[in-house]
């Protein structure tokens, strides 16, 4: 049981290789740390592991299964500008129960006051879109959470509460993590390993 | 040290509204900002750090007279001992004031990067100084050809900041020049702006990231729901915090990953 991506290599102009042969796996429960130069291809991994673009080379296995398109994912993609994740003509009602209904106690850990629901995403601000971003992904077939540079634009003690309540959730419904990241002391602070993509960009 | 006769910069009492429609018809004005205080002098780096959403963008929008225009402001703003009007603010920004916005979104996204930084530079020499400019951030000279949705986050980054740099700056907002970038470019950025104000420019350094503000900040200010809370030396961060005047940047600081990151209650604030 995993999320395995297995030789991946991915290339946007034909030979130019963004990376190659890269190996990856994250277990139920476990954090993984991304670190690497700004484009080596971290994000574009992300977006691999998360089955949104298919890779030149190899294959992601979702707890040994091919992933399935058009239905509901298990592995859940967070970005890092959450304004660019979220529909700007729905309300935040309806960006919230996409997929599933959200119970009292998850909105409550995270905060998110009852009347926000009624409002447009351009009248909240960047660390409260986020935490719907969170709420949206945690749908309870969630298997895998890719956290792309999550908390990169929020001030210290608001990444430092939400990461902590995300944490937590994931740790108690064995949810297996990849946080993507340039800072290595919160890399050092919350993940299990740390893998290091492209070594010569 | 020089005791600078003036500030640079001096914002006092700034106070930024909106007016916003509700309901249909009924008008009513909102305050990000009340009574914010910041100056700079001459050569000096000032940290402005604070919550996302406290208003600091409004600060440097305001200063470079970017502001929405259902946007009212009161307060001043001196520069060089001068109240900053509209038509100065028009006439020094991209010149004197050089600017480094928040988003990568403010780069033009139908003209190749390497040209965006070439705007505003000598004509004889634009080319050679991109190219300079480019190899000194770390980014190859090919990718001046490349159009902004081809560049990753962090070379977008570096392209925008290679922009303000030109001959001439006294003063320069950066806001937020740094998140998503890797510590060897970051290293770049810093030690840039530290040129900046070797050269004796006054640099307003807006970000989150605390580490890098006290390592090359002279004063921080910390800014929360748009008021100054408070304005220390950059070297009050350290420790527990304990030379620090207000419980919020004390917060702030323990929250920090290789510090505790600690925010003790769990409760969101309203």
């Amino acid at each position: 049981m995993a999320l395995m991506g297995e030789n991946l290599g991915v290339y946007y102009k034909k030979d130019q290789w963004i990376f190659k042969n890269i190996n990856i796996k994250v277990s139920p429960g476990e954090v993984l740390g991304l670190s690497g130069y700004s484009g080596c291809g971290k994000t574009t991994l992300a977006r691999i592991l998360a089955g949104y673009i298919l890779p030149q080379a190899g294959r992601v296995s979702v707890d040994t299964k091919h992933l399935i398109q058009k239905k509901f994912r298990p592995v859940q993609l967070i970005y890092q500008h959450p304004e660019k994740a979220i529909n700007p003509l729905w309300k935040m009602e309806n960006v919230l129960t996409e997929t599933y209904t959200p119970s009292q106690d998850i909105l409550d850990a995270f905060g998110i006051r009852d009347d926000w629901r009624k409002r447009w995403p351009i009248e909240l601000s960047g660390g409260e879109l986020q935490r719907f971003c969170i709420v949206r992904a945690l749908n309870p077939n969630t298997r895998y959470i890719i956290a792309d540079e999550m908390t990169t634009m929020l001030d210290a003690i608001t990444q430092a509460k939400i990461l902590h309540v995300f944490l937590d959730i994931c740790q108690s419904r064995k949810i297996g993590v990849i946080v993507v990241s340039h800072e290595k002391s919160l890399l050092h602070r919350i993940c299990d390993r740390v893998y290091k993509v492209g070594q010569l960009c | 040290m020089r005791i600078a006769v003036q500030p640079l910069l001096k914002v006092e009492n700034l106070s930024i509204g909106f007016s916003q429609y509700f309901r249909g018809t009924q008008k009513r004005v909102i305050h990000p900002i009340s009574n914010l205080n910041v100056d700079i002098n001459e050569g000096e780096i000032v940290a402005v750090l604070g919550a996302s959403g406290s208003g600091k963008s409004l600060l440097a929008h305001a200063i470079l007279g970017i502001l929405p225009t259902n946007a009212i402001y009161s307060g001043s703003m001196i520069y060089r001992g001068v109240e900053l009007t509209k038509k100065r603010k028009e006439e020094l920004r991209g010149r004197e004031i050089s600017f480094i916005p928040q988003s990568v979104n403010y780069l033009d996204p139908l003209m190749p990067v390497g040209k965006q930084v070439q705007i505003g530079l000598d004509k004889q020499s634009a080319q050679e100084r991109q190219k300079m400019l480019f190899a000194h951030y770390g980014l190859k000279e090919s990718d001046g050809k490349l159009y902004p949705h081809e560049l990753s986050g962090g070379m977008l980054r570096r392209a925008l900041f290679a922009t303000s740099v030109r001959e001439g700056v006294k003063l320069v907002i950066a806001d937020e020049p740094t998140p998503g970038i890797h510590p060897k470019a970051l290293k770049e950025i810093l030690k840039q702006l530290r040129q900046f104000a070797k050269e004796g420019a006054g640099v307003m350094l807006i970000t989150h990231d605390i580490m890098s503000a006290i390592e090359i900040a002279n004063r921080v200010a910390v800014i929360k729901d748009g008021q100054t809370m408070e304005i220390s030396a950059a070297s009050a961060f350290s420790g527990t915090g304990e030379q620090l005047k207000t419980e919020y940047a004390r917060r702030l600081w323990r929250a920090l990953p290789q510090n505790d990151f600690e925010c003790q209650e769990l409760r969101w604030e309203a």
